[in-house]
């Protein structure tokens, strides 16, 4: 047993997300500053309460560049990149160096360029940007074939299909009532709705996944602000407190892993034995939706269902706000918006939804007080990271 | 021999004994004499049990396909030009798998559980690279 108790050991006192679907004029620094401002006066807090800078991405938006473009000198700095779920793990450390005392507030920042800067995330392999000499392993052994990140997703669905019976029209339900939830959001990139037969006749990427099966490439960015119990009592909202968190990461396992279990199998424990609750407990969640398998199997290895039963989970509306449990309420990385990585938004979402920001409206979850975010960060075939963490209203 | 117009490997000293038997037309792998784990990719260590008492060993060159996608879009260099093509992860008889693509076949005859073995296309002097086909 830790011998810390984490539970609300730290709270999510402000947030803001960058609204930009495509930001040719600025840069990622800027995004991300402006992402920081705004996030804190949304606390009621400022620069000099601020000790811990988390970001995740290469050099160029690294905490080291960050805290030179903000003129900040933060005691924390925490460059945790792992994907696009980055962000659920940088509030698991900020959640950590919180609790033991080193800091009393962090802000967790993101930004990306990925839809101006022409990037095909999800159709080309590290050689995308012209063939760049490979690293020895694993990418010699890899790269060579011509994998793509949605080529690494698709090779689970076609197993999950084999294995289990899942149909195309059972992934498709994912996208649909994702799109379902883009279409209250007004920042959505695709907000008119769609039907599962749009979903299976439209263009094939990496058989079995459909275009709509695959997350869509914007610009964007955002920041959280965490803090201490103590600073969180004076801030402007009232604390989205951290219930628990987990880590973990899976891979090919020297090449006897079955990756048909994802990390979300290894995270997901930890994260509810620290918050205390149960599954029946999750008013709603926000789930890594890089691609309609990655919701799929998330859900199955949180244990929302069992292995296998993902195809029919998903189906019947039970994904849609009204339905037993509502996911990616903003749109998703499906329909609304997903700027490399995604991970922040699943905290920026979820918050909003535990402080009630949509009362009154259709996009509001109804009595939520317990919401969960998983974020996925790598490929789903080779190698990829988990991280869960539960939230809970004040 | 037309140019190699996909990316080629990077070859160090771990790695080397591996590319060498490729070029002679063998598949090897590694196990491990301590815990007798065989795994790959290949690495200067046992990954299972961290001594360094591994050794290479042929590898049956069977196998089955494990998973695949149909990769219909990429427009990487190299690749672009041979869509539709196979992205698969082979399961060696040994137990370990490998990504591959399954070449010599029609994409769409492609199922989890086929039985492949290897097969090697030169891709210049130096090196020669491991590709799996439906067994013959």
């Amino acid at each position: 047993m830790p011998t810390v108790d984490l539970r609300k050991a730290a709270a999510i006192v402000g947030i803001h997300e960058h609204i930009t679907r495509y930001a040719p004029d600025k840069s990622e620094l800027q995004i991300q500053g402006e992402s920081v401002i705004k996030a804190l006066d949304d606390a009621g807090l400022g620069k000099d309460d601020v000790d811990g800078l988390l970001t995740a991405g290469n050099i160029r938006n690294s905490g080291l560049n960050l805290a030179d473009y903000l003129n900040m000198y933060p005691k924390m700095v925490d460059n945790t990149t792992v994907g696009g779920g980055s962000f659920e793990f940088h509030l698991s450390h900020a959640l950590n160096a919180i609790a033991a005392g080193r800091i009393n507030c962090a802000v967790i920042t993101y930004s990306s360029l990925a839809r101006s800067g022409g990037i095909s995330v999800g159709t080309g392999g590290v050689a995308r940007f012209g063939h760049a000499k490979l690293d020895p392993s694993p990418d010699s052994f890899e790269e060579l074939y011509g994998l793509t990140t949605v080529g690494l997703y698709a090779m689970i669905a076609q197993r999950h299909m084999h294995l289990y019976g899942t149909t195309s029209e059972q992934l498709a339900e994912v996208a649909v009532a994702i799109r379902q939830h883009a279409s209250m959001n007004p920042e959505a990139l695709f907000r008119d709705p769609i039907t599962v037969q749009d979903v299976v006749n439209s263009r094939v990427i990496s058989t079995p996944l459909h275009l709509p099966d695959c997350c869509v490439i914007t610009d964007g960015g955002g920041a959280v602000v965490v803090a201490s119990p103590e600073v969180a009592r004076n801030c402007k909202h009232n604390p989205v407190w951290v219930l628990g968190a987990g880590e973990a990461v899976a891979h090919q396992g020297a090449g006897k892993r079955d990756l048909q279990f994802i990390a979300a199998k290894q995270s997901h424990e930890p994260a509810f034995a620290m918050a205390g609750v149960t599954h029946a407990d999750i008013d709603m969640a926000m789930i890594y939706d890089s691609f309609t398998i990655t919701v799929l199997e998330t859900l199955e290895d949180l244990g929302f269902c069992k292995k296998g039963e993902g195809g029919d989970f998903v189906s019947g509306g039970r994904l849609q706000i009204g339905g037993e449990l509502p996911i990616n309420t903003d749109g998703g990385g499906l329909s609304s918006n997903h700027p490399g990585m995604r991970g922040i938004f699943l905290l920026l979402e979820s918050t909003r939804q535990l402080r009630h920001q949509f009362e009154g409206t259709a996009r509001q979850v109804q009595n939520c007080d317990v919401a969960l975010c998983h974020g996925t960060g790598g490929a789903l075939g080779s190698r990829h990271s988990g991280g869960t963490v539960i939230l809970g209203r004040n | 021999m037309s140019e190699w117009n996909k990316p080629l490997p990077t070859i160090s000293g771990e790695t080397k004994p591996f590319w060498d038997a490729c070029r002679r037309g063998n598949l090897i792998i590694q196990k491990c004499d301590r815990c007798q784990e065989y795994q790959f990719y290949p690495r200067g260590i046992c990954a299972n049990c961290w001594c360094q008492d591994i050794r290479w060993v042929t590898a049956t060159g069977k196998g089955t396909v494990w998973t695949f996608t149909v990769t219909r879009q990429n427009r990487t260099l190299g690749f672009e030009d041979e869509l539709p093509y196979v992205l698969a992860l082979v399961e060696l008889d040994e137990g370990v798998k490998m990504f591959t693509n399954i070449v010599e076949c029609d994409p769409n005859e492609v199922k989890i559980g086929m039985p492949v073995e290897v097969t090697f296309v030169q891709a210049n002097q130096q090196i020669t690279i491991p590709y799996f086909k439906p067994a013959g």
